[in-house]
């Protein structure tokens, strides 16, 4: 590791500050081009209803307004309905009844934004409201309304998914010990990246080109559903390009396809010019895909000792009314398997129903890979309720279960093959670092003089880094991800990749790699990503599978360039290529340091002196399908005081120690972890969407849904062990969402900790300091 | 409606609606997109100007109350090619992740670093408590602030050695 060179393991400054600090971002809302016009939308007031009328005239008759469009102008082009990437399909408009609230009734195309909105106001629709079906659990009894008309199977059960040995489960169960059951709801949240979403879309009439410039986390993949939605209008797919350019941040929220994508995209095709849509933030609270909404029933058999044998979980999975996850296809809870997290169950059986409400799509990312924040929350969740059971410490209940570092690769019994970890490295440190016995005793302290202090641990096991593509796919196409990389003759390298950064430093870590790969100076390299004309096709960031998968590319194709490197400079040496050997960065004949080659003038070579009958050039580009997933981990340690009086919980300190594999950048590695612990601290304490029982949303600005500003958000301590992943190529595992699969169970049972002493068991989230009180005065102890 | 303004120092005027929005009017009249919206609730704070120095979130300014008055945006902190200190911290200490905040916090800070040079970690958060990031958790975001306060500190012990120590 050379210094200068700025490879893996340096905490290099980032490529994009440059130009973020100036205000030069680019990002969708930044995009102005010649003759562009506006889209607004015109949403549902009701969550459910039949749409007895839309009269447009008062719209169109203001200055301005150039078209105003409809479900029913959408038929002849067989575009009011879309697929979805579960499957299922989705209204782009209704032509007939609405199915949730704030859904899109009808587009207002004008010259300015203001008069688009003005266009929106004027539009009047009547509705004829129907029966609303708000609970998932009620959406599954009988007599439930049915939601979904359209489909054949008239019930609002989407599907029906199980794992495990439900037979040997239901035994262990009855030869244990102790079983400890726990209904958990984790509610509905969105992730509310600060820039919303938006597209501008170009058709060019004349030679049929789409350009559009969207908020997306997978440009290629939306190119495909492009020409797969719309290719029976003309649009092709060599002609449709996807460019994502800045992103305001993404967390899972701009992995759909919204229906504003859909309608600018029309729009655009219909007047042919260019059209902007930009959703406002309510909107964007209120309509977009939501995350979580999982009714779980958790149960955990043990032995008397603490042993832990068993693990039965049921739950009901709120997906709204249309299935719009972004979930691999065979796996429709995601990655819920992961729910036996950090312990040696011998058995589990797991089994989620998915099932439709008047609500807006559920089922998508909060910053977490596909489910794991909800199997993380439950299965620590269940462990400090079976510490409270047995009178056992949790931390030391813990270490008695860990999976023993000497036992991966380790294969759970829901069949995921962890491939590295050190469980009880990563708690001992983080209970070093806080102080845990000092605590302990402290708290003691405490509930002599009637103060409520609590001590909270998760010790999660996170699942990311989708494929392999034997086992995962979107829509068909295989979960791999790309990288390309051109040496320039002199010595200057372009990366281009098929993942898209929403903040996460890509410019900079990608160049690491390869960087260390091939010894160039990090400065000397250029990284491009979210261009579909560019870049090579790439399934994209979400579910943090940007390090495991593309970084694995990166360094693949690196490799592939080096070999071919090792070629031109047995060449310039006049050695066999058996000789030659990658040493300090360099190429060098084995046993003559002095005789040797940087990859500069080996790049230089392969323009200018390449071995007849060699291809010149240097560049190579990777498909890299993973092995397997990687299993990153950490424990967090959280220490929360709560105020008698007003209920409030505050997080006192919070340590957090993450095992990632392999870090690229220490710096960029740490505020991944600071976000992601502020994206579990949301929900743990503030966050929440909730509905009335006919369908209004609750909390649909930012006005009352309570995003954690710098007020609420402690100052995070972290820590870190390393444990390489095996089957990686550098080892890394991939970070950016384990705080926030981490984060909340920890602060649950600190919180639980607390008024553990009062018998309190289990407080769903978010924590709000009204549940709290509420507590308090139930066991006669507020003030 | 005729409006003039000064912005980054530079004179401008503009024929604007009487509801035009100032992050409107700086947006997409006088094309410096450096200035975010994030909300429509005035939440966020990713429209953070300064008007007459005083940060201000323009989604929530009509254009017309700018008339006559001074604005500064994110464009103007750079100075002759050298960045202003708060601009340095944020790259520094990680302060910024996506960027979309980026703007109206630096915004933000250099209002609060103009009228209490050398905050308290408490202060800082106050003062920042009306804008959102999602992405760093606030944490680097402090010390980017207390990496500005610093610098500016310096500077001004250099310019000004008599008046070092004074409080």
């Amino acid at each position: 590791m050379a210094v200068e060179i700025g490879g893996i393991g340096h905490s290099v400054g980032r490529k994009e500050d440059a130009r973020f600090i100036r205000g030069k971002g680019n990002y969708v809302d930044d995009v102005k081009l010649p003759g562009m016009v506006y889209l607004d939308i015109v949403r549902s007031p009701y969550a459910h209803a039949r749409i007895l009328k839309i009269d447009t005239s008062k719209a169109l008759a203001i200055p301005g307004v150039l078209a105003v469009i409809t479900g029913k102008d959408l038929v002849p082009l067989k575009l009011e309905w879309m697929p979805t990437l579960m499957g299922d399909k989705q209204m782009v408009l209704p032509t007939d009844t609405v199915m949730y609230q704030a859904q899109e009734v009808a587009a207002v195309v004008a010259t300015e934004r203001y008069i688009a909105a003005d266009g929106v106001a004027a539009v009047e629709v009547e509705y004829e409201p129907l029966p609303v079906v708000v609970d998932p659990i009620k959406a599954l009894l009988p007599d439930a309304p049915v939601i979904r008309e359209d489909r054949a199977q008239k019930n609002n059960l989407i599907w029906h998914w199980e794992t495990g040995d439900r037979e040997g489960t239901d035994k262990a169960f009855s030869a244990s010990d102790v079983v400890v059951k726990q209904d958990i709801y984790i509610p509905r949240i969105v992730v509310a990246s600060i820039e919303t979403c938006g597209m501008v879309a170009k058709f060019d009439k004349v030679d049929g080109q789409l350009t559009v410039w969207m908020t997306t986390q997978a440009p290629h993949a939306i190119r495909t559903v492009i020409a797969l939605v719309a290719g029976h209008l003309g649009l092709s797919e060599q002609k449709i390009r996807v460019i994502s350019p800045d992103i305001g941040g993404g967390f899972g929220g701009k992995v759909p396809v919204y229906p504003g994508y859909v309608l600018a995209i029309g729009a655009s095709v219909l007047t042919g010019l260019p059209v902007k849509w930009i959703e406002d933030r309510s909107e964007n609270i209120q309509a977009d895909s939501f995350a979580r909404d999982y009714h779980i029933t958790a149960e955990l058999a043990a032995k008397k000792d603490g042993t832990m044998k068993a693990l039965r979980v049921k739950t009901v999975a709120d997906h709204g009314a249309f299935d719009a996850a972004a979930n691999p296809s065979k796996f429709p809870a995601g990655l819920f398997g992961i729910v036996t997290g950090s312990y040696p169950f011998e058995k589990a059986f797991v089994e989620v129903d998915g099932v439709y409400t008047n609500k807006p799509p559920g089922g998508i990312a909060y910053r977490c890979s596909f489910r794991v924040t909800e199997a993380a929350f439950a299965i620590e969740r269940l462990v400090d309720i079976l510490a409270l059971e047995l009178k056992r410490d949790p931390a030391d209940l813990r270490m008695q279960n860990f999976i023993p570092p000497q036992a991966f690769p380790y294969m759970s019994t829901l069949g995921w093959e962890y491939d590295s970890g050190n469980y009880a490295g990563a708690l001992k440190l983080a209970m070093d670092k806080i102080g845990y016995a000092g605590l302990r005793k402290e708290q003691v302290e405490k509930r002599k003089r009637g103060e409520l202090m609590g001590i909270g641990i998760s010790s999660f096991t996170e699942i990311v880094g989708a494929g392999p593509s034997k086992h995962f796919d979107i829509l068909g196409i295989k979960m791999f991800d790309s990288a390309e990389i051109r040496v320039h003759p002199t010595g200057k390298a372009l990366v281009r990749l098929g993942v898209k950064s929403q903040g996460q430093g890509h410019e900079t870590t990608f160049a690491q790699i390869v960087a260390e790969e091939l010894g160039l100076p990090v400065g000397d390299i250029k990284v491009e990503e979210g261009d579909t004309d560019t870049a090579p096709y790439g399934l994209g960031t979400y579910a943090s599978r940007s390090t495991p998968v593309a970084g694995a590319a990166t360094a693949m194709a690196a490799r592939k360039i080096r070999e071919k490197g090792r070629l031109i400079a047995a060449h310039l040496l006049e050695a066999s290529p058996d000789d030659i050997e990658w040493k300090d960065y360099k190429y060098q004949v084995k046993g003559v340091p002095a005789k040797s080659k940087t990859m500069a003038e080996v790049a230089f070579a392969a323009y200018t002196n390449h071995p007849q009958g060699m291809e010149a050039g240097l560049e190579a580009v990777d498909y890299y399908d993973p092995p397997n997933l990687t299993y990153p981990f950490g424990s967090y340690i959280c220490v929360v005081d709560i105020d008698r009086g007003t209920g409030q919980v505050k997080v006192r300190r919070f340590f957090a120690v993450d095992d990632c594999g392999t870090i690229i950048n220490p710096m960029i590695v740490e505020g991944q972890i600071h976000g992601g612990l502020t994206m579990g601290l949301a929900p743990a304490l503030y966050e929440e969407i909730n509905y009335d029982k006919d369908g209004n949303i609750q909390g649909g600005t930012l006005m009352d849904y309570l995003m954690p500003t710098s007020m609420e958000t402690p100052s995070w301590e972290t820590g870190k062990t390393t444990t390489p992943s095996p089957h990686h190529p550098i080892g890394a595992k991939g970070v950016g969402e384990s705080a926030t699969v981490g984060a909340p169970a920890a602060i649950a049972n600190a919180v639980v900790d607390a008024l553990a002493h009062l018998g309190v068991r289990h407080i769903d989230i978010p924590i709000t300091p009204w549940k709290v009180q509420q507590i308090l005065k139930e066991k006669g102890v507020a003030e | 409606m005729r409006v003039q303004l000064t912005v980054n120092g530079a004179s401008m005027q503009a024929d604007v609606e009487p509801r035009l929005l100032l992050v409107h009017l700086i947006r997409e009249n006088l094309l410096l997109t450096g200035t975010h919206i994030g909300c429509d609730t005035t939440s966020c704070g990713a429209c953070t100007v300064l008007l007459d120095g005083r940060p201000v979130k323009s989604c929530t300014v009509f254009a017309v109350q700018a008339d006559g008055r001074t604005v500064s945006t994110v464009e103007g902190l750079e100075q002759n090619g050298v960045l202003h200190a708060v601009q340095e911290g944020f790259t520094k200490e990680h302060g910024l992740q996506c960027g979309f905040c980026t703007p109206g916090m630096m915004m933000t800070s250099v209002a609060l670093l103009e009228r209490n040079a050398a905050p308290t970690e408490l202060q800082i958060r106050q003062a920042i408590s009306g804008n959102l990031c999602r992405c760093t958790g606030y944490v680097n975001i402090v010390k980017a602030i207390q990496y500005a306060s610093t610098k500016m500190g310096e500077a001004k012990a250099e310019k000004q050695p008599a008046a070092a120590g004074r409080a």
